[in-house]
Protein backbone atom coordinates (compact mmCIF):
# COMPACT_ATOMS: atom_id res chain seq x y z
CA UNK A 1 0.00 0.00 0.00
CA UNK A 2 1.42 3.49 -0.66
CA UNK A 3 1.53 5.98 1.92
CA UNK A 4 -1.07 8.32 2.46
CA UNK A 5 -0.08 11.61 2.06
CA UNK A 6 -3.52 13.25 2.44
CA UNK A 7 -7.07 12.43 3.86
CA UNK A 8 -10.02 14.67 3.91
CA UNK A 9 -13.62 14.31 4.49
CA UNK A 10 -16.59 16.42 3.92
CA UNK A 11 -20.18 16.17 4.69
CA UNK A 12 -22.62 16.36 1.93
CA UNK A 13 -26.09 18.01 2.47
CA UNK A 14 -28.80 16.19 0.23
CA UNK A 15 -31.33 18.31 -1.44
CA UNK A 16 -29.57 21.51 -1.28
CA UNK A 17 -28.96 22.48 -5.24
CA UNK A 18 -27.58 25.93 -4.29
CA UNK A 19 -24.39 25.01 -2.84
CA UNK A 20 -24.39 21.18 -4.42
CA UNK A 21 -20.82 21.14 -5.76
CA UNK A 22 -19.60 23.20 -3.53
CA UNK A 23 -17.50 20.66 -1.99
CA UNK A 24 -16.00 19.17 -5.60
CA UNK A 25 -15.31 23.07 -6.38
CA UNK A 26 -13.13 23.05 -3.13
CA UNK A 27 -11.57 19.74 -3.61
CA UNK A 28 -10.53 21.18 -7.22
CA UNK A 29 -8.87 24.19 -5.16
CA UNK A 30 -6.82 22.04 -2.73
CA UNK A 31 -5.24 19.57 -5.59
CA UNK A 32 -4.60 22.60 -8.01
CA UNK A 33 -3.08 24.45 -5.28
CA UNK A 34 -0.89 20.91 -4.35
CA UNK A 35 0.35 21.11 -8.02
CA UNK A 36 -1.97 18.09 -9.55
CA UNK A 37 -1.57 17.66 -13.36
CA UNK A 38 -4.10 19.20 -15.20
CA UNK A 39 -5.46 16.20 -16.98
CA UNK A 40 -5.66 13.99 -13.65
CA UNK A 41 -7.04 17.01 -11.93
CA UNK A 42 -9.91 17.02 -14.26
CA UNK A 43 -10.73 13.73 -13.93
CA UNK A 44 -11.06 13.76 -10.30
CA UNK A 45 -12.88 16.74 -10.04
CA UNK A 46 -15.16 15.32 -12.77
CA UNK A 47 -15.71 11.77 -10.77
CA UNK A 48 -16.42 13.85 -7.49
CA UNK A 49 -18.80 16.39 -8.78
CA UNK A 50 -21.16 13.35 -10.37
CA UNK A 51 -21.12 12.06 -7.17
CA UNK A 52 -21.47 14.73 -5.22
CA UNK A 53 -24.76 16.00 -7.12
CA UNK A 54 -25.97 11.79 -7.03
CA UNK A 55 -26.12 12.37 -3.12
CA UNK A 56 -27.60 15.48 -3.01
CA UNK A 57 -30.33 14.72 -5.61
CA UNK A 58 -31.02 11.20 -4.32
CA UNK A 59 -30.41 11.10 -0.75
CA UNK A 60 -30.99 12.77 2.07
CA UNK A 61 -26.69 13.28 3.46
CA UNK A 62 -23.14 11.81 2.78
CA UNK A 63 -19.82 12.12 3.08
CA UNK A 64 -16.68 12.73 0.35
CA UNK A 65 -13.76 11.44 1.30
CA UNK A 66 -10.19 11.82 -0.77
CA UNK A 67 -7.40 10.10 0.00
CA UNK A 68 -4.25 11.50 -1.56
CA UNK A 69 -1.26 8.77 -2.57
CA UNK A 70 2.08 8.98 -4.43
CA UNK A 71 0.67 7.90 -7.53
CA UNK A 72 -3.08 8.37 -7.41
CA UNK A 73 -6.13 9.90 -5.66
CA UNK A 74 -8.90 7.75 -3.85
CA UNK A 75 -12.51 8.78 -3.55
CA UNK A 76 -15.20 7.69 -1.60
CA UNK A 77 -18.35 9.28 -1.86
CA UNK A 78 -20.82 7.85 0.52
CA UNK A 79 -24.73 7.71 1.23
CA UNK A 80 -27.40 6.79 3.21
CA UNK A 81 -30.13 7.09 0.64
CA UNK A 82 -32.16 4.61 -1.06
CA UNK A 83 -29.68 2.72 -2.35
CA UNK A 84 -29.83 1.54 -6.60
CA UNK A 85 -32.09 -1.43 -7.07
CA UNK A 86 -30.41 -2.24 -10.26
CA UNK A 87 -27.06 -1.06 -11.02
CA UNK A 88 -26.75 -2.53 -14.78
CA UNK A 89 -29.63 -0.08 -15.50
CA UNK A 90 -28.39 2.79 -13.74
CA UNK A 91 -25.24 2.68 -15.51
CA UNK A 92 -26.86 2.95 -18.88
CA UNK A 93 -26.20 6.14 -20.35
CA UNK A 94 -29.60 8.10 -20.39
CA UNK A 95 -31.60 6.02 -17.71
CA UNK A 96 -32.68 8.63 -14.74
CA UNK A 97 -34.96 8.62 -12.50
CA UNK A 98 -34.29 12.03 -12.21
CA UNK A 99 -37.24 14.60 -11.48
CA UNK A 100 -38.77 17.63 -13.44
CA UNK A 101 -37.13 20.13 -11.11
CA UNK A 102 -33.65 18.64 -11.42
CA UNK A 103 -34.23 17.90 -15.20
CA UNK A 104 -35.16 22.05 -15.25
CA UNK A 105 -31.17 22.63 -13.66
CA UNK A 106 -29.75 21.03 -15.85
CA UNK A 107 -29.65 17.56 -14.42
CA UNK A 108 -31.30 13.90 -15.10
CA UNK A 109 -29.62 13.08 -18.53
CA UNK A 110 -28.40 9.69 -17.01
CA UNK A 111 -24.34 10.32 -17.92
CA UNK A 112 -23.51 10.82 -14.44
CA UNK A 113 -22.38 7.25 -13.63
CA UNK A 114 -21.25 6.57 -16.97
CA UNK A 115 -18.85 10.13 -16.62
CA UNK A 116 -17.93 8.25 -13.31
CA UNK A 117 -16.99 5.30 -15.20
CA UNK A 118 -14.81 6.83 -17.92
CA UNK A 119 -12.90 9.01 -15.77
CA UNK A 120 -11.26 6.86 -13.17
CA UNK A 121 -8.81 4.22 -13.75
CA UNK A 122 -11.14 1.55 -11.10
CA UNK A 123 -15.15 2.52 -10.12
CA UNK A 124 -16.57 0.20 -7.56
CA UNK A 125 -19.91 0.89 -6.18
CA UNK A 126 -21.47 -0.78 -3.15
CA UNK A 127 -25.21 -0.28 -2.85
CA UNK A 128 -28.33 -1.85 -1.04
CA UNK A 129 -31.92 -0.85 -1.32
CA UNK A 130 -32.70 1.33 1.84
CA UNK A 131 -29.57 1.33 3.16
CA UNK A 132 -27.41 3.52 0.90
CA UNK A 133 -24.79 3.76 -1.86
CA UNK A 134 -20.64 4.08 -1.89
CA UNK A 135 -18.91 5.21 -4.83
CA UNK A 136 -15.56 4.30 -4.53
CA UNK A 137 -13.04 5.56 -7.40
CA UNK A 138 -9.10 5.51 -8.01
CA UNK A 139 -7.74 8.12 -10.39
CA UNK A 140 -4.61 8.10 -11.27
CA UNK A 141 -1.94 10.90 -11.16
CA UNK A 142 0.78 10.10 -14.42
CA UNK A 143 -0.85 11.69 -17.22
CA UNK A 144 -3.54 10.13 -19.11
CA UNK A 145 -6.61 10.33 -21.60
CA UNK B 1 -10.37 32.06 -32.62
CA UNK B 2 -9.68 33.52 -29.44
CA UNK B 3 -12.42 34.47 -26.88
CA UNK B 4 -12.11 38.45 -27.67
CA UNK B 5 -12.81 37.31 -31.42
CA UNK B 6 -15.92 35.05 -30.17
CA UNK B 7 -17.10 38.24 -28.12
CA UNK B 8 -17.47 40.45 -31.18
CA UNK B 9 -18.42 37.77 -33.60
CA UNK B 10 -21.23 36.61 -31.30
CA UNK B 11 -22.09 40.24 -30.55
CA UNK B 12 -21.65 39.39 -27.12
CA UNK B 13 -22.46 41.22 -23.71
CA UNK B 14 -19.10 40.49 -20.97
CA UNK B 15 -20.53 40.32 -17.88
CA UNK B 16 -17.16 38.82 -16.46
CA UNK B 17 -13.91 38.72 -18.53
CA UNK B 18 -11.95 36.02 -16.50
CA UNK B 19 -8.45 36.21 -16.84
CA UNK B 20 -7.33 36.47 -20.41
CA UNK B 21 -9.56 37.47 -23.59
CA UNK B 22 -6.93 36.57 -25.77
CA UNK B 23 -7.31 32.66 -24.78
CA UNK B 24 -7.05 30.60 -27.89
CA UNK B 25 -10.24 28.51 -28.67
CA UNK B 26 -10.67 25.51 -31.05
CA UNK B 27 -13.51 23.35 -29.61
CA UNK B 28 -17.01 23.74 -28.19
CA UNK B 29 -19.46 22.12 -26.44
CA UNK B 30 -23.20 22.86 -26.63
CA UNK B 31 -25.69 21.44 -24.61
CA UNK B 32 -28.37 22.45 -21.50
CA UNK B 33 -27.29 18.98 -19.97
CA UNK B 34 -24.64 19.51 -17.31
CA UNK B 35 -23.29 16.18 -17.75
CA UNK B 36 -23.14 15.91 -21.53
CA UNK B 37 -20.50 19.34 -20.84
CA UNK B 38 -18.67 17.34 -18.73
CA UNK B 39 -18.79 14.35 -20.72
CA UNK B 40 -17.31 16.07 -23.64
CA UNK B 41 -15.19 18.86 -22.28
CA UNK B 42 -11.33 17.93 -22.53
CA UNK B 43 -10.11 21.61 -21.77
CA UNK B 44 -10.32 25.17 -22.29
CA UNK B 45 -13.75 24.30 -24.83
CA UNK B 46 -16.15 27.65 -25.24
CA UNK B 47 -19.54 26.02 -23.27
CA UNK B 48 -22.82 27.43 -24.92
CA UNK B 49 -25.84 26.83 -22.46
CA UNK B 50 -29.36 28.43 -22.31
CA UNK B 51 -29.30 27.45 -18.35
CA UNK B 52 -28.36 30.31 -16.66
CA UNK B 53 -28.09 29.01 -12.73
CA UNK B 54 -25.53 28.85 -10.46
CA UNK B 55 -25.00 24.65 -11.20
CA UNK B 56 -24.04 26.00 -14.57
CA UNK B 57 -21.10 27.91 -13.65
CA UNK B 58 -20.06 24.98 -11.33
CA UNK B 59 -20.33 23.18 -13.51
CA UNK B 60 -18.20 25.10 -16.46
CA UNK B 61 -15.51 25.05 -12.93
CA UNK B 62 -15.83 21.68 -12.95
CA UNK B 63 -15.31 20.84 -16.76
CA UNK B 64 -12.27 23.32 -16.75
CA UNK B 65 -13.79 25.59 -19.64
CA UNK B 66 -12.16 28.64 -21.20
CA UNK B 67 -15.47 30.68 -21.42
CA UNK B 68 -19.41 29.94 -21.11
CA UNK B 69 -21.97 31.43 -23.81
CA UNK B 70 -25.40 32.26 -22.47
CA UNK B 71 -27.82 32.05 -25.75
CA UNK B 72 -30.75 33.90 -26.35
CA UNK B 73 -30.44 36.37 -24.15
CA UNK B 74 -31.02 34.98 -21.09
CA UNK B 75 -29.08 36.87 -18.00
CA UNK B 76 -27.84 35.30 -14.62
CA UNK B 77 -28.88 36.72 -11.95
CA UNK B 78 -26.19 38.69 -9.77
CA UNK B 79 -25.64 36.29 -7.41
CA UNK B 80 -24.72 33.73 -10.35
CA UNK B 81 -22.17 36.42 -11.98
CA UNK B 82 -20.00 36.94 -8.92
CA UNK B 83 -19.78 33.63 -8.08
CA UNK B 84 -18.27 33.19 -11.97
CA UNK B 85 -16.40 35.96 -11.13
CA UNK B 86 -14.98 34.76 -8.07
CA UNK B 87 -14.02 31.15 -9.84
CA UNK B 88 -12.75 33.06 -12.75
CA UNK B 89 -14.74 32.06 -15.30
CA UNK B 90 -15.75 34.63 -18.32
CA UNK B 91 -19.43 35.18 -19.21
CA UNK B 92 -20.61 35.93 -22.30
CA UNK B 93 -24.23 37.10 -23.04
CA UNK B 94 -25.38 37.08 -26.38
CA UNK B 95 -29.19 37.27 -28.20
CA UNK B 96 -28.35 34.90 -30.77
CA UNK B 97 -30.34 31.83 -30.31
CA UNK B 98 -28.09 28.26 -30.01
CA UNK B 99 -28.10 27.33 -33.57
CA UNK B 100 -27.05 30.45 -35.33
CA UNK B 101 -24.27 30.34 -32.78
CA UNK B 102 -22.99 27.06 -33.52
CA UNK B 103 -23.54 27.52 -37.01
CA UNK B 104 -21.50 31.05 -37.09
CA UNK B 105 -18.23 29.25 -35.23
CA UNK B 106 -18.90 25.97 -36.80
CA UNK B 107 -17.89 28.38 -40.29
CA UNK B 108 -15.37 30.15 -38.88
CA UNK B 109 -13.81 26.64 -38.24
CA UNK B 110 -14.79 25.70 -34.29
CA UNK B 111 -15.35 22.13 -33.91
CA UNK B 112 -17.37 20.62 -31.62
CA UNK B 113 -15.84 17.46 -29.23
CA UNK B 114 -17.14 14.09 -29.71
N1 LIG C 1 -26.35 7.81 -4.72
C1 LIG C 1 -27.47 7.36 -5.31
N2 LIG C 1 -28.52 6.94 -4.56
C2 LIG C 1 -29.65 6.47 -5.15
N3 LIG C 1 -29.83 6.38 -6.48
C3 LIG C 1 -28.80 6.77 -7.28
C4 LIG C 1 -27.59 7.28 -6.74
N4 LIG C 1 -26.76 7.57 -7.77
C5 LIG C 1 -27.44 7.26 -8.89
N5 LIG C 1 -28.67 6.77 -8.62
C6 LIG C 1 -29.69 6.28 -9.59
O1 LIG C 1 -29.03 6.00 -10.82
C7 LIG C 1 -29.60 6.79 -11.88
C8 LIG C 1 -28.52 7.16 -12.88
O2 LIG C 1 -27.54 8.02 -12.28
P1 LIG C 1 -26.65 8.97 -13.18
O3 LIG C 1 -25.81 9.80 -12.29
O4 LIG C 1 -25.96 8.15 -14.21
O5 LIG C 1 -27.74 9.86 -13.94
P2 LIG C 1 -28.67 11.02 -13.35
O6 LIG C 1 -28.16 11.45 -12.01
O7 LIG C 1 -30.07 10.53 -13.39
O8 LIG C 1 -28.49 12.19 -14.41
P3 LIG C 1 -27.17 13.11 -14.60
O9 LIG C 1 -26.07 12.48 -13.79
O10 LIG C 1 -26.89 13.08 -16.07
O11 LIG C 1 -27.55 14.46 -14.10
C9 LIG C 1 -30.23 7.97 -11.17
O12 LIG C 1 -31.25 8.58 -11.92
C10 LIG C 1 -30.75 7.31 -9.89
O13 LIG C 1 -31.96 6.63 -10.13
MG1 LIG D 1 -26.10 11.93 -11.77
Amino acid sequence: MPAELMRESYPIQGGDFDTAGEISGELKTILRDLGIEAGSLRRIVVVAFEAEMNVVMYARRGTLTFILTDDAVDLEIRDDGPGIPDLELAFQEGYSTASDEMRELGFGFGMGLPNMRKNSDDLRVETEVGKGTTVFARIRLDAHE
Amino acid sequence: MTLGEIRDILQCEVLTEGDDLSLDVQNVVASDGMSEILAFARSKELMITGLTNIQAVRTADIAGVSAIVFCRGKRPDARVVEFAKKKRVPIFVTRLVMFDICAILYNKGLKGVS
